[in-house]
């Protein structure tokens, strides 16, 4: 390569990891990214092939860093809820409701919060959570090769965005789970339309399982492909999906107990090695079909709750919890983590005396540490599996890169 | 275990001066290690039947100013099987001499393998070195910018190839009248200075 190319400016800035010296015979390095649909985002990858295997990746992240910490420092607590949303633009709910969950614990509040506003919170949480693994597995499919399925499950993700654009007025980015309550009750009806949405969804699960998770080319695609073991999984900080697919019943919605998912019933789906290895690429995404059925159960639980024991009354105000002032008293340090499609979403805070905006705001990303592992299972793999491999891990680039 | 056995463990098995302070106050106990000893003792928790803290959960940087004089690394351990937590802390001198220009930290990358990219991330934007770690380059922001953001005494720098890196000026220079816009240190709408206007 001459060396004008060297002295451009983008090698500047995202140097290699790998130098063309270290490398063996037949191995050259391939550039992934940043601009390609499979990588999800802005992901770059620097991987060294030997003619089609690959032999060592490295991701270069970064391209989407938004800074969210440094806004956190500047902002109160309730108005950081919209930089959170554009963290993990697939699941705003789940992120908000994490987020102000913590900040709930810093004021100690946690305990005053109406059982109807939690109902909900957790309600349209795993509306998006659904939509989430949707996309995950919809993307997933278009990775490897089947675009049907991409536009079965977008379809089915507009219902939930149309319900979900009901309840707060946007589509994707939602500010609609306050510190101490919500934006806005259920709109009138909602409870009826999700029901049926809810009834119209489950025959639609079954038949993502038929059309892609049992499809013989899916199947020879994804099996025994990129295998994460359990203990590899949990030393990298795997969590999420990547953990439970790995094997391991762990997930922070039954292991913490927040809010009121020790009320509902569900189960923990885990990969089992049903068509090859256990933690391989399909058991990831075999993990996210069964937790979508898992998330409906919840809805319709919480559905049945909120119109029985938490009906809706005239005098309910969602706001009446949140508080006018968000101080928070002396140096505190709080690590709130909870369990968002993508694994453990945790924020670290240190609040100062007397401040209603954090000292020192830490988001700890799922798919930070998910993508971390990278490059020890896909050590070995094919190029076209790599493709497989990146998109089982299921990333946001907006979370990853903060 | 809870605060006060992995508190007792950790001193049994190292010695009292390895614990330099405690805070129980808090909504989240913490120790605060030696720094020098920090990986012996994360390797020990890490390993002990008694504790298998298998799970690293968020190591966070924590830059205290310049007045302050120092900074903390804070790692919050989970152990899976036990599920008990732990956070630990150390605090470096902010020295920015000569020899030692930015604060430097042990290590616990061999231990638990994702604080590789979590170690990388402090570095990028607190500015803390994390001694022999395997690969300790810049994650987040670009390799050549300068300075690192999260640190309270952080200044822009004026160009970055050539592209205009402060964006304050951003309305005056595009011709924007209404009032410019500020958004560091502007009063909360729940403060105090916006509901009783001095």
């Amino acid at each position: 390569m001459s060396s004008t190319l060297y002295k451009n400016y983008l090698l500047q800035s995202e140097p290699n990891k790998f130098s063309l010296d270290n490398l063996k015979d037949g191995e050259m390095i391939v550039n992934m990214g940043p601009q390609h649909p499979s990588t999800h985002g802005v992901l770059r990858l620097e991987v060294v092939t030997d003619g089609e295997i690959v032999t060592d990746v490295a991701p270069h992240i970064g391209y989407l860093h938004r800074c969210f910490e440094k806004h956190a420092e500047h902002m109160a607590y309730n108005q950081t809820i919209p930089y959170v949303d554009r963290m993990d633009y697939l699941a705003a709910m789940n992120s908000e409701h994490v987020w102000c969950m913590g900040v709930e614990k810093l004021l100690g509040i946690t305990d005053q919060i109406p059982k109807r506003v939690e109902y909900i919170r957790v309600l349209v949480a795993e509306l998006n959570r659904i939509a989430s693994h949707f996309v995950a597995i919809g993307t997933y499919g278009i990775d490897i090769g089947a675009f049907t399925p991409f536009l079965w499950m977008l379809r089915d993700r507009e219902h939930i965005q149309r319900l979900l654009e009901w309840v707060s007025g946007a589509r994707m980015l939602y500010n609609y789970i306050w510190v101490g309550g919500l934006y806005y009750d259920l709109p009138i009806g909602f409870e009826k339309r999700c029901q049926e949405f809810i009834d119209y969804l489950q025959p639609k699960l079954d038949e993502i399982d038929t059309v892609l998770l049992e499809n013989k080319i899916f199947i020879d695609r994804t099996a025994n492909v990129g295998i994460l073991p359990m203990d590899v999984a949990i030393n990298y900080g795997c969590s999420g999906p990547m953990l439970r697919g790995s094997g391991l019943k762990y997930d922070l919605r039954r292991v913490d107990g927040y809010s009121v998912y020790p009320e509902l019933e569900f189960e923990v789906p885990t990969g089992t090695g049903l068509v090859g290895s256990v933690g391989d690429c399909w058991d990831r995404n075999y993990v996210r079909a069964l937790e979508c059925r898992e998330s409906v159960k919840i809805i319709q639980q919480c559905l049945d709750r909120l119109q029985g024991d938490h009906k809706r009354t005239p005098d309910f105000d969602p706001q009446a919890g949140c508080p006018k002032k968000l101080r928070t008293t002396g140096t505190q340090e709080l690590y709130f983590r909870a369990e968002t499609p993508r694994g453990e979403l945790g924020y670290f805070f240190r609040t100062t005396d007397r401040s209603d905006m954090p000292f020192r705001c830490k988001g700890r990303s799922p798919c930070f540490s998910n993508l971390s592992v990278l490059h020890e299972i896909a050590k070995g793999c094919m190029v076209a599996d790599l493709i497989a491999i990146v998109g089982s891990v299921d990333i946001v680039l907006g979370e990853l890169d903060r | 275990m809870s605060f006060e056995e992995l508190r007792d463990f950790i001193v049994d098995a190292f010695g009292a001066e390895v614990v330099v302070a405690e805070k129980t106050d808090n909504l989240q106990s913490y120790l605060v290690l030696q720094t020098e000893r920090l990986s012996e003792v994360c390797l020990a928790l890490h390993d002990h039947e008694l504790t298998y803290f298998d799970f690293l959960s968020c190591v966070t940087g924590i830059d205290n100013g310049p007045e302050a004089g120092t900074m903390e690394v804070a790692y919050n351990l989970y152990s899976i099987p036990y599920d008990h937590h732990l956070m630990l802390k150390v605090q470096v001198p902010r020295n920015n001499t000569q020899d030692q220009p930015i604060p430097q930290v042990p290590t616990v990358s061999h231990i638990w393998r994702t604080a590789d990219w979590h170690e990388r991330e402090v570095f990028d934007m607190v500015g803390i070195y994390f001694k022999d770690h395997p690969d300790m380059r810049r994650i987040l922001c670009a390799a050549d910018w300068e300075g690192h953001p999260l640190r309270r005494d952080y200044e822009l720098q004026e160009y970055y190839h050539g592209i205009k890196v402060p964006f304050d000026q951003h309305n005056e220079l595009n011709g924007f009248k209404g009032e410019p816009q500020q958004l560091v240190g502007q009063p909360t709408p729940f403060s105090d200075k916006r509901e009783k206007p001095e």
